[in-house]
């Protein structure tokens, strides 16, 4: 049931010993690059007064300002010779971010995935289909090399295609997919517009869902409508990609690989650390990455450490389903409110359908939410006054949460922008 | 008898009719009666068509989300007071409305009156008894003036 038994199951006053041994190399790795180099130097610190695991605070955070400041090559810690490839993030929150990796990089990025899916019970018999963007995005290239070590036989049809993804799921008997979530919904409707029923016809047990945050009803749609357990799983690129966290069979928080990285969560306005299972941004460091080491970096993912021991026996710690990130954040006549947020809600609901958009406006002084909701294609029974019942439903349900009155529109099923990629959720017009 | 009524889903904006009347006209589906009804920017619009099981088929393989419902249709004197024989009747046996929309077939002569009740069978029972009749989907595919005098 483990892929490295000693690693995921040590004692974890070993497994701290071996993070500050490696937190010290990394230092060390990381003051040759220009970025860290003159930071140290700026505030005096030498890598020999890391002397616990605490000195890590230490250290300066890195933010995404900081890798877009010091493009490209600001923060390589090696000559470019010996790197083999570089990821860039989307670049959808401002200029795109660039990561290198080392061949040694690159295995051991490989590993932790290997040991995420192993982890889940994938083993090499399995088929599986990588349904998710190759490119410069992470997900696809990261899960590939991972499945590859584990020795199950990959199936690489990357992003779209909804009616080909059906048909090779049915003429290689696929087993194990990794999809987003927001596609994974969408693909059941095409589903069932071919007319096939993925409990019946396909051979599916285990779904990797990453690259978007969720909600827990969106994970039991999924398992529902597929039959297979669904996982959630969480990566940056900045980390390496997916595989930093995942979850266990138990389904209750995703272990985060510590013999690959430090965790910290921070109150992102103090900076300062929050108490153990308390929510905050997630702040993360790379131990054993040569190409590009990456300190302290900040996340803008807000999540808490889950507590206590988890009954697989790995004692890497969990981390909760991400909340949302600190710059997805809407603020609506000062009220805070995450996109997460309203998904959770309105999956809770019956009657609403896969998809919706929150489009802001601004009318005069007063911002306005607007919620476009799909309506379930069971739910329409042709009455209106049903409708207009599921309607005020879905505003007083958002109401008591976010505590502010959207404007709910209910659409027709399908009719929302389909999202093969990463889901559009919030369209903001309001000018600034 | 049973008649079959469509009933679809659309938002309250421009060419959403157009497009339920052309896919309909497509399918060579003729229209018997039609009504909507809109809430703020979303409204049903619901159909009495000849063939309402190949209808839907081919608006929902348009993409449209369609629900078929039992109602009745009910064949009236064209004259003062037809259609307030049946509702008095229906009143009498404490039988509720929820939809209702009529048609004339023969000016002066028969109309139809389509009604969407809380209880159906009742309904029917009543209906029966009082020497009023339904037409089913067939005979509503089927009507014509001329066919229905026969009929």
């Amino acid at each position: 049931m483990y892929w490295e038994e000693d690693i995921e199951t040590m004692p974890r006053e070993k497994l701290e010993a071996l993070q500050f041994e490696r937190l010290k190399k990394s230092v060390a790795k990381a003051s040759a690059s220009v970025f860290y180099g003159d930071r140290f130097k700026e505030i005096g610190l030498n890598a020999d007064e890391i002397r616990s695991l605490e000195d890590i605070r230490k250290i300066p955070f890195t933010t995404k300002d900081d890798l877009r400041d010091h493009w490209p090559y600001g923060f390589l810690a090696v000559p470019k010779d010996d790197l083999v490839r570089m990821h860039s993030s989307s670049g959808t929150t401002g200029r795109a971010t660039v990561i290198f990796h080392t061949l040694d990089d690159i295995n051991e990025w490989t590993n932790i995935v290997a040991r995420s899916m192993y982890m889940t019970g994938m083993r090499r018999s399995d088929v599986f289909q990588n349904m998710m963007t190759y490119a410069l995005f992470t997900g696809g290239l990261g899960f590939h090399y991972g499945a590859e070590k584990l020795g199950a036989l990959v199936i690489p049809i990357g992003a779209g295609n909804s009616k080909r993804q059906i048909q090779l799921m049915q003429d290689f008997q696929t087993t194990v997919m990794h999809v987003i979530p927001s596609y994974a919904l969408h693909l059941s409707a095409v589903f069932e517009e071919v007319g096939v029923d993925p409990r019946r016809d396909t051979q599916l047990a285990i779904a990797f869902l990453g690259a978007e945050p969720h909600s827990e009803k969106t994970r039991e749609k999924i398992e529902e409508f597929y039959g297979l357990k669904a996982y959630n799983s969480y990566g940056l690129s900045e980390m390496d990609g997916p595989g930093v966290a995942f979850e266990c069979p138990y389904q209750n928080g995703m272990h985060v690989w510590e013999d690959n990285f430090i965790l910290e969560v921070i109150d992102p306005d103090t900076l300062e650390p929050v108490a153990d299972g308390e929510e905050g941004e997630l702040v993360m460091t790379t131990l054993l990455r040569e190409g590009m080491p990456i300190l302290r970096y900040r996340t803008k993912d807000l999540t808490r450490i889950i507590p206590g021991p988890c009954e697989c026996g790995r004692v890497h710690r969990r981390i909760e389903r991400i909340k949302g990130r600190t710059d997805d954040m809407l603020i609506l006549k000062g009220v805070n409110i995450f996109p997460i947020q309203i998904e959770k809600r309105l999956m809770d609901i019956p009657g609403v359908g896969t998809n919706f958009l929150i489009i802001l406006e601004r009318q005069g002084f007063n911002d306005l939410m607007i919620v476009k909701v799909e309506v379930g294609k069971e739910f329409f029974s042709g009455d209106l006054q049903q409708l207009e019942g599921l309607r005020r439903r879905i505003v007083e349900d958002l109401k008591s949460d976010i505590l502010i009155t959207p404007k709910v529109e209910l659409v027709e099923p399908g009719t929302l922008p389909k999202s093969e990629g990463k889901a559009v959720r919030v369209i903001d017009n309001r000018e600034e | 008898m049973i008649a079959y009524q469509l009933s679809i889903f659309a938002e309250n904006k421009p060419g959403r009719l157009a497009k339920v009347t052309g896919i309909l006209r497509k399918g060579k589906i003729n229209i018997r009666a039609i009504t909507i009804a809109t809430s703020d920017v979303f409204g049903v619009i619901n159909a009495l068509v000849d063939d309402p099981k190949r209808a839907r088929s081919i608006l929902e393989s348009e993409g449209l989300t369609v629900s078929m419902k039992e109602v009745i249709a009910v064949v009236l004197e064209d004259k003062p007071g037809g259609l307030d024989r049946l509702v008095q009747l229906l009143f009498d046996n404490g039988i509720n409305v929820e939809n209702a929309y009529g048609f004339v077939l023969e000016s002066h002569k028969k109309a139809i009156f389509v009604i969407d009740v809380d209880q159906l069978e009742k309904t029917q029972e009543v209906l029966k008894e009082a020497g009023l009749e339904t037409l089913d989907a067939t005979a509503l595919s089927a009507i014509e003036p001329f066919h229905y005098m026969n009929y």
